[in-house]
């Protein structure tokens, strides 16, 4: 497998690779485009561009086919995903944002998002530009959150390890800034910074043709596993002694995303490649990085993540491959545990001393409503905070570092705009949803909307067969892509049409294992038809503690999926 | 039927081209004679002929008398058409000529003249009137001590200024010397009974005065340009069939127009870019019951209208205008009612403005209701009038139909829905395959350039966008060369750019050279149309040099003028001209018909 011809995948380039390449460092005609204002949209190279500068083009799905027969386009929009490692926002910053989507948005609301970071939707053209000077001046950008680079990094939101915390953080902020493209192009766009001469410019770690496919890093800090790393590119594990961190384990080649009917296409976790110090964390993230640049398949998108770079080259020919770039020899991995994912909701006190609120975000979504207010409570709170805000890889968010004589305050406003639920039950906390329609032009089905009514009915099952205080890890995502992460739940639905779905059960609670599918393309009806009878069935012969994924697999309900590469379409290979 | 047993035509035609003539016609259908007609009109059109003399020459003592229009919609050309053709019937000569293409300083040379004018907006005077109108309050205004003359005022009473350039008229050229023939004449919009029954006395005066002797030549049919092949009028409008109404504004728009298609199939009418529809319309029904119910009256009552019997219901729904309100609805109804409260408003004439600007008939009747005879409540109301719409297509491209792009006034007021009359007919009273009664109204103020190599620059805010789609289609159709370049405005962009992917697809193709927006509510300071031509004044000077033909479609009151204004402002600037330079360039561009207006 070493040798060099086979390490690259070679054939017609897709037309994504051209795009990039002819973009002159993701310039493209972006500017032009913004002065067209005969269309709210982005032709069509600047359209893919424009995600490398954090924004997605998007419409109004549902009223589509009525502007269409009005003689009116789509209700183009952006939607922006800021860049905000580790999901830290200061209440300046966060007050600079709610007003932004308050004037500036069609939805007005600020969306939480399961990559710990928030984002606009339904910003129109002409505000664009305002928007990403608005983001500037408050310290933050979103360069490279979407397209084909390494995206927003994340790292457990674990408020109580306060110091490790911190230290992991800062690498987190560290590793997004060294794999950042380099080019002007965001300041010269956006920010109407000096012109340079593209030429001129280079990109030394991601190539001026860019990474073949998106790419996702984490640090994550054990035993939480909030970030999911099976579901990333490339994560640090942190190992800390004494409340130190000393260095990481590298886990690399997850990713979830798949495509219907493309058996060449899967989910897969991440292989672990051990263990390295600290000094070493930026040269092997660069390191990795470069071989997928490298190695990647830019032929077939579909299979052009690190993931299937690992299993054609071989996960042993990669690592040492990152080994002679980084100049690294992987230690032995060190002992680490995942126990859960969830966030811990309510009051926790850090070993600091200072005191965390976290906060349930149904769908991440921060908007008023009648009967709770969250988004003003937001910006009461924000208003007096003296900490900081972490948005969790959950869609949830953490009032953090609020010292003693604020706890009170803080507590009673929360309170106060609807933002602290003592009936929120622990299925509901288990649930999650990608965004999909009306605004994700990749959606299937729908997953956001859907979501809270599912949550109900599964709820009532639990209550029905004697389990009101069980939940299970269940994730509704509208296409195969995986914003969802439903395939590191319990219970996973993907998206196949309007009201149809895959259903996938028999992860685990902690993500370390794939669902399989099994019932294929079925209706909401059917679907909680199949779950009633499978709850029933766990309800009655579960052993003491077993949770609901497991149990399914030791009933033999399905087989698990081990090695997804061979067995996640077929359950007798394994 | 021979074509000289019934159009004696000596005198016209030698007998050698009458002869030619008889035969090339015999065996002609009544339907091809008046296509024929047409054709020859549209020769004569095109031999650049200004005035149609009807009379072959001067038979009176006198000279000749001049009639001169002053028309914005086609109403007071059709009128003094009409008019030449009886006095040259009657034996007297005449030359009937718009004021756009008269010279001023003629005037000093006339003995008779009849003037036919329209008012419109506050006031105003129609395009091709201005510059004669104002010429008479000039100092440069010669004295007309030999004048006798004539005026048909025309307008509309449910506007303050009603008749008003008529009355200009009137009284400068009586300031100036002039004579009247007659009373002036102000008609409302149902002025046909009254011009009819005042001609004829002018007809008597007119052959008095002249001493005329009167020759028994009658004159040639009708060669007048105006009249459209086929012979659909106003009068007798076409039963056509509505295809589709959709709303074209984005479902969180603060307006609703509706773009509307009807099919003309079998009619055999053709109209032109720039032509107008005149649309009959019923009224509402459940305002109709209103009004009987607050005058305490039966739907079954019998009533007259012009001579027909009817019920009450019928006269309502059919007959009679129930939404625009006028002060002379008021006036008859208080006399008929005698309510106090009327009278006092009919004696406040601004508060009597304002009254009417919120009011349609219903709600003056709800408000003051009262006992009235059935016959005369029906006697206080004014007949109904078609409305008319820019057609916004070209045959070119939808060959047997027509499109009109219509505003739906829609609004809550004294506690119930209230609807526009036309709109509300188009949008919620009749369905798809339903029949509408049409005509078209021949507007030759706004035509496209004859030379499609000729630039045109289109402002449209709103509704005006209109004949501009009829004009794109046209030049499209045509593969016109001339660069077009087209203004529009409304409120928001997303929800109000009036055929959107049209135009993108317009620009996309080069054939709209440019698309210049104002979207006046997207941003804190409101943006319109005219601050856009301002923006934009070097290169819409430039494009005027090169011979550009400049439109303007769209509300009369403040648009059109802030244009206007526009327009001389940019003239001034990168022309370099003084204001009175500046104004003559334009009076220039208008007389050459690059400057026009079809504005309401």
């Amino acid at each position: 497998m070493s040798n060099e011809q086979n390490l690259v995948v070679e054939g017609k380039l897709s037309d994504n690779e051209r795009i990039k390449r002819e973009s002159k460092l993701l310039r493209g005609t972006i500017t032009e485009d913004l002065s067209d204002d005969i269309t709210g949209g982005f032709t069509s190279d600047n359209f893919q561009l424009i995600r490398f500068h954090g924004m997605y083009q998007q419409d109004d799905r549902d009223i589509r086919a009525e502007r269409q027969k009005q003689k009116l386009e789509p209700l183009h929009n952006v939607m922006l995903r800021a860049r905000l490692p580790g999901g830290v926002i200061t209440p300046q910053q966060w007050l600079v944002i709610d007003k932004f989507a308050k004037e500036h948005t069609m939805y007005g609301s600020i969306r939480l998002t399961t990559r710990q970071t928030f984002q606009f939707h339904g910003v129109l053209k002409p505000h664009i530009k305002s928007m990403h000077q608005t983001l500037n001046k408050t310290g933050i950008d979103s360069i490279a959150t979407a397209g084909d680079v390494n995206r927003n990094v994340l790292c457990t939101s674990n408020p109580i390890e306060s110091d490790v915390h911190q230290q992991a953080w800062q690498w987190a902020a560290k590793i997004s800034e060294h794999l950042l493209p380099k080019t002007n192009a965001y300041a010269e766009v956006w920010l109407d910074g000096e012109k340079v001469d593209s030429t001129q410019e280079d990109e030394p770690i991601l190539g001026t043709n860019y990474l073949p496919r998106k790419f996702k890093t984490t640090v994550v800090i054990p035993p939480l596993n909030d970030v999911d790393v099976h579901a990333n590119d490339l994560n640090f594990v942190a190992i800390a002694e004494n409340g130190e961190l000393i260095g990481f384990n590298v886990l690399v080649g997850g990713g979830l995303a798949m495509t219907h009917g493309d058996k060449s296409t899967y989910p897969r976790k991440a292989d672990d490649f051990g263990f390295i110090p600290l000094d070493k964390t930026l040269d092997v993230a660069a390191a990795v990085v470069s071989t997928q640049r490298d190695w990647g398949n830019r032929v077939n998108r579909k299979n052009a993540k690190t993931k299937y770079t690992l299993e054609r080259v071989g996960v042993d020919t990669f690592k040492k491959e990152v080994e002679k770039r980084a100049g690294v020899v992987f230690e032995e991995t060190r002992a680490y545990e995942f126990t859960e994912r969830g966030d811990r909701f309510g009051w926790v006190k850090g070993i600091d001393d200072k005191h965390h609120l976290t906060l349930f975000i149904e769908n991440g979504r921060i908007l008023d409503t009648e009967a709770s207010p969250i988004k003003t409570g937001m910006r009461e709170i924000a208003k007096i905070h003296q900490g900081d805000f972490r948005l969790t890889a959950n869609q949830n968010l953490i009032i953090a570092g609020v010292p003693e004589d604020q706890k009170s305050a803080i507590q009673d406003l929360a309170e106060q705009y609807g933002l602290i639920h003592p009936t929120v039950s622990k299925q509901r906390l288990d649930s999650m949803a990608c965004v999909s329609l009306p605004t994700c032009p990749l959606a299937m089905a729908e997953a956001e909307r859907y979501l809270p009514d599912a949550v109900t009915e599964i709820e009532q099952m639990l209550a029905k067969y004697g389990l009101p205080d069980e939940s299970i890890i269940y994730r509704v995502t509208g296409c195969p892509n995986g914003c969802g992460r439903a395939m590191l739940a319990e219970i996973g639905l993907v998206g196949k049409g309007p009201n149809k779905y895959n259903l996938h059960i028999g992860g685990n609670r902690n993500g370390t294992r794939i669902p399989r599918m099994f019932r294929e393309n079925i209706s909401d009806v059917e679907i909680m038809q199949t779950l009633d009878e499978l709850i029933k069935k766990w309800s009655e012969e579960r052993q003491e503690g077993e949770a609901f994924g497991d149990y399914v697999v030791r009933a033999n309900i399905v087989a698990p999926v081990i090695n997804s590469a061979e067995d996640f379409y077929d359950a007798s290979v394994s | 039927m021979s074509a000289d047993s019934k159009f004696p035509l000596s005198g016209v035609l030698d007998t050698a081209q009458l002869n030619k003539l008889t035969q090339a016609i015999s065996g002609l259908s009544q339907q091809q004679l008046i296509w024929a007609s047409g054709y020859l009109a549209g020769l004569a059109q095109s031999s650049d002929l200004q005035a149609v003399s009807c009379a072959p020459e001067a038979t009176s003592n006198s000279g000749p008398i001049t009639i001169l229009y002053g028309s914005q919609t086609g109403n007071a050309k059709h009128l003094a058409v009409d008019y030449s053709k009886t006095l040259n019937d009657a034996g007297l000569t005449s030359n009937v000529i718009s004021m756009l293409d008269y010279k001023p300083r003629k005037i000093k040379d006339e003995s008779s003249l009849v003037v036919f004018v329209s008012t419109h907006g506050e006031g105003d005077a129609p395009d091709d009137a201005v510059e004669l109108h104002e010429f008479l309050a000039s100092k440069k205004a010669p004295k007309l001590a030999n004048l006798k003359y004539a005026v048909v005022a025309l307008g509309d009473s449910s506007y303050e200024f009603f008749c008003q350039t008529g009355k200009d008229f009137d009284e400068r050229l009586q300031k100036l010397g002039g004579q009247p023939l007659i009373e002036r004449l102000d008609c409302d919009v149902d002025y046909e009974t009254p011009v009819a029954e005042w001609t004829n006395k002018l007809t008597e005066i007119l052959k008095a005065s002249a001493g005329a002797i009167v020759t028994d030549e009658i004159a040639n049919p009708q060669l007048d340009p105006s009249v459209s092949a086929v012979e659909y009028t106003k009068q007798s409008p076409f039963s056509a069939t509505l295809s589709e109404v959709i709303k074209i504004t984005g479902r969180d728009s603060i307006k609703d127009i509706r773009h509307v298609e009807i099919s003309l199939e079998d009619s055999g009418i053709s109209y032109q870019p720039g032509d107008s529809l005149g649309l009959w319309f019923s009224n509402d029904p459940s305002i109709a019951d209103k009004i009987i119910a607050s005058t305490h009256n039966d739907a079954g009552d019998k009533v007259e209208v012009t001579g027909q019997q009817m019920t009450l219901l019928e006269a309502l729904t059919s007959k009679l205008e129930l939404t625009l309100s006028y002060p002379g609805f008021v006036k008859a109804y208080q006399a008929a009612t005698q309510d106090p409260k009327l009278g006092e408003l009919l004696e406040d004439r601004a508060a009597l403005r304002s009254f009417l600007e919120e009011c349609q008939i219903v709600d003056i009747v709800q408000q003051y209701p009262a006992d009235i005879s059935p016959q005369l409540l029906v006697d206080a109301l004014r007949p109904i009038t078609p409305r008319l719409y820019s057609i916004a297509s070209s045959q070119a491209e939808v060959d047997e139909e027509v499109h009109l792009t219509v505003a739906h006034v829609a609004y809550d007021a004294f506690g119930f829905a209230h609807q526009g009359g036309a709109s509300g007919f188009l949008s919620s009273r009749i369905q798809s395959d339903e029949q509408v009664n049409v005509f078209i109204e021949k507007n030759d103020n706004f035509r496209l350039p004859s030379d499609d190599d000729k630039p045109i620059i289109m402002v449209g805010p709103g509704t005006g966008i209109a004949p501009f789609r009829a004009f794109i289609q046209e030049r499209d159709a045509r593969e016109a060369q001339g660069d077009n370049w087209l203004f529009f405005g409304n409120p928001h962009f997303t929800q109000d750019f009036l055929y959107q992917t049209e135009w993108q697809s317009y620009i996309k193709s080069g054939l709209l050279t440019k698309a210049t927006l104002a979207f006046s509510r997207d941003q804190a300071e409101k943006i319109y149309v005219q601050d856009r031509l301002l923006e934009n004044g070097k290169e819409v000077f430039a494009w005027l040099e090169r011979g550009a033909h400049f439109y303007v479609c769209g509300d009369a009151t403040k648009m059109a003028k802030d244009v206007e204004s526009a327009l001389l402002t940019i003239i001034k600037e990168h022309g370099n001209k003084s204001d009175a330079d500046a104004k003559a360039y334009l009076v220039a561009l208008r007389k050459a018909k690059r400057y026009q207006k079809d504005v309401y």
